[in-house]
């Protein structure tokens, strides 16, 4: 009788975890499904060197995109990796650990509001201080690099603390044994130590930026083009198939789907950058 | 002769808990002092008094005084990170930093504001043969120490230690997690740096002790129960409580 309830419940939770494994599958295989055809009767030049987006006349090129994306994301580390790994650091080697037990758990808590505060924040806040002291729209790649930066902080910094933890403390006394100060047993051991565990975590952070969508369509402006300063109002990939997927047929629909694969392969490529230092940091 | 160290009624506190009770201890430069006694008796404490390695601790003060070279090294204007480079620390297991071998060494020299490539590679290498470990690491500078045998991780140890040019040379059992043999050879090089350094050791092992130190001490719960001479400390000691671990230890 036992027997027969283990089984039952067995069987439903490998059914769960494959249909849970079973939609992320049916998900990439739909993109690629509805994209590829696209990208090999376009090429893959034309589609992502072409700076022509005019999907009504049938011009497919995404290449404003990808750069406004690049931008948007490269600056978003310039914000957020330093902050980041600055938070980490003095979390660990600054403070008590009474204070970093109530500090962690908060800034992971920051990763669960949603994108559109964080949006609502950039526009409201953001893109007007940037209008009024820099000039240009205000929607921005600086806005959405600013606010991007900030929401990739809880990644950046949780996966630091974690790894700049489990750095042994016997560095820290052998290298304060040795006369160095507080600062110099961090930067020029425990950092070391550390460091592929913080590169994980800012490309892990990176990936977020990359993929990150409702904020950006609030913040970065839209405008199709390639940025010439980082106070030029830009769309992204993502924020390109977000706005556009409404209304989109046929070959435009297509297009967007192939928009889809190569945002797909780019954060495939950055995990596997992450995964590979981590694995590099538990060695 | 002057002692190296002088240590005077010095008491210390882990938060409530009294762990060196009322100690004095005049260790003499260029001897090998062993401390020894059972464990949480207070050697690492006691050792790491010499070096103020338990200003890290919190809650950890202090009372007395602890002379080095007849100057206070609690006093409120001593600069503690120069005192460390005068009293070094060679720890339990080996803790190479996981930088390449020439960085271990020159460590505390780039610490100390040295950055003329040429005089830190010269002292890599004099540093290294003063521990022995020059022929085994010398077509290999550039590699992780932590890929070394774990004998000579902690000679890399000493030598990062000699680089920075000690007077005062601290080593907490730094044997126990090394077989007889790399044993026999740390106690060796011991043996020689003490012309050149005062070394106090911490160890378990009574053989050890015996065999190395110039003088011993004997502590028992925070109190230095005897120190002397080595030879007089294991074969005539004046306390009971000595001898019971002696032989204890010993039989
Ligand atoms: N950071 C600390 N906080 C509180 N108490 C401590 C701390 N470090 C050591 N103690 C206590 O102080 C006493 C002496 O510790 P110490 O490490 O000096 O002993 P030890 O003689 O070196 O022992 P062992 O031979 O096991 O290394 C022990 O009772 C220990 O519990
Ligand atoms: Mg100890």
């Amino acid at each position: 009788m036992r027997n027969t309830g283990e089984r039952i419940v067995q069987n439903a939770l490998m059914l769960v975890a494959f249909s849970a494994l079973a939609s992320l599958l049916l998900i990439a295989v739909f993109i690629f499904k509805e994209g590829l055809p696209f990208l090999l009767r376009t090429g893959l030049r034309d589609f992502l060197l072409s700076s022509d987006w005019r999907p009504q006349e049938g011009h497919f090129g995404i290449y404003p995109m990808i750069v406004s994306s690049l931008w948007v994301t490269f600056g978003a580390m310039l914000v957020g990796a330093p902050l980041g790994i600055a938070c980490a650091i003095f979390l660990n080697e600054f403070v008590p650990k009474s204070v970093m037990r109530v500090t962690k758990p908060t800034i992971e808590l920051l990763a669960g509001i949603p994108s559109v505060v964080y949006g609502f924040i950039g526009v409201i806040v953001v893109a007007p201080l940037i209008r009024s002291h820099l000039g240009g729209p205000g929607l921005s790649v600086l806005c959405a690099a600013v606010i991007l930066g900030i929401m990739i902080l809880p990644t950046v910094i949780s996966i630091s603390v974690d790894a700049i933890g489990s750095v042994p403390n016997s560095y820290r006394e052998g290298a304060l044994a040795l006369g160095a100060t507080r600062w110099q047993s961090v930067h020029m051991v425990v950092l070391k130590a550390a460091r592929s565990g913080i590169v994980a975590g800012v490309i892990l952070g990176m990936g977020r930026a990359i993929g990150e969508t409702m904020a950006v369509i609030m913040v970065a402006g839209n405008s199709v083009k390639i940025p010439h300063s980082a106070l030029d109002s830009v769309r992204t990939l993502t924020a390109n198939i977000a706005l556009e997927m409404g209304y989109a047929t046929g070959q435009h629909r297509q297009a967007l789907f192939a928009t889809g694969i190569v945002l797909f392969v780019f954060i495939m490529i950055l995990n596997s950058l992450a995964m590979a230092a981590m694995k590099k940091s538990v060695k | 002769m002057t002692a190296a160290v002088d240590i005077a009624e010095l008491d210390l506190f882990y938060g409530a808990f009294h762990a060196l009770k009322r100690v004095n201890l005049a260790i003499e430069p260029r001897k090998i002092t062993a401390l020894i006694g059972p464990s949480g008796c207070g050697k690492s404490t006691l050792l790491r008094v010499l070096n103020r390695m338990n200003d890290l601790i919190p809650g950890c003060r202090i009372a007395g005084t602890v002379r080095l070279e007849g100057r206070d090294i609690y006093a409120p204007n001593v600069d503690v990170c120069a005192l460390r480079k005068k009293v070094g620390m060679v720890f339990q297991r080996p803790n190479p930093f996981p930088l390449s071998i020439r960085d271990n060494v020159t460590f505390g020299l780039r610490v100390a504001g040295l950055s003329d490539s040429q005089a830190l590679d010269a002292m890599a290498e004099k540093s290294l043969k003063a521990a022995w470990l020059w022929e085994q690491v010398r077509d290999k500078l550039d590699s992780l120490a932590t890929a070394l045998p774990l004998d000579q991780q902690q000679r890399l140890c000493v030598a990062r230690l000699l680089a920075v040019e000690p007077e005062v040379i601290l080593m907490d059992e730094p044997c126990s997690a090394l077989d007889p043999i790399s044993t026999a050879k740390i106690e060796e090089l011991m043996l020689a740096l003490c012309e050149h350094y005062t070394i106090v050791i911490v160890t378990h092992n009574m053989q050890q002790a015996a065999r190395i130190s110039d003088s011993s001490a004997y502590m028992l719960l925070g109190e230095m129960v005897e120190f002397g001479e080595t030879p007089q400390v294991f074969e005539n000691p004046k306390d009971k409580r000595t001898e019971d671990y002696i032989t204890g230890r010993f039989g």
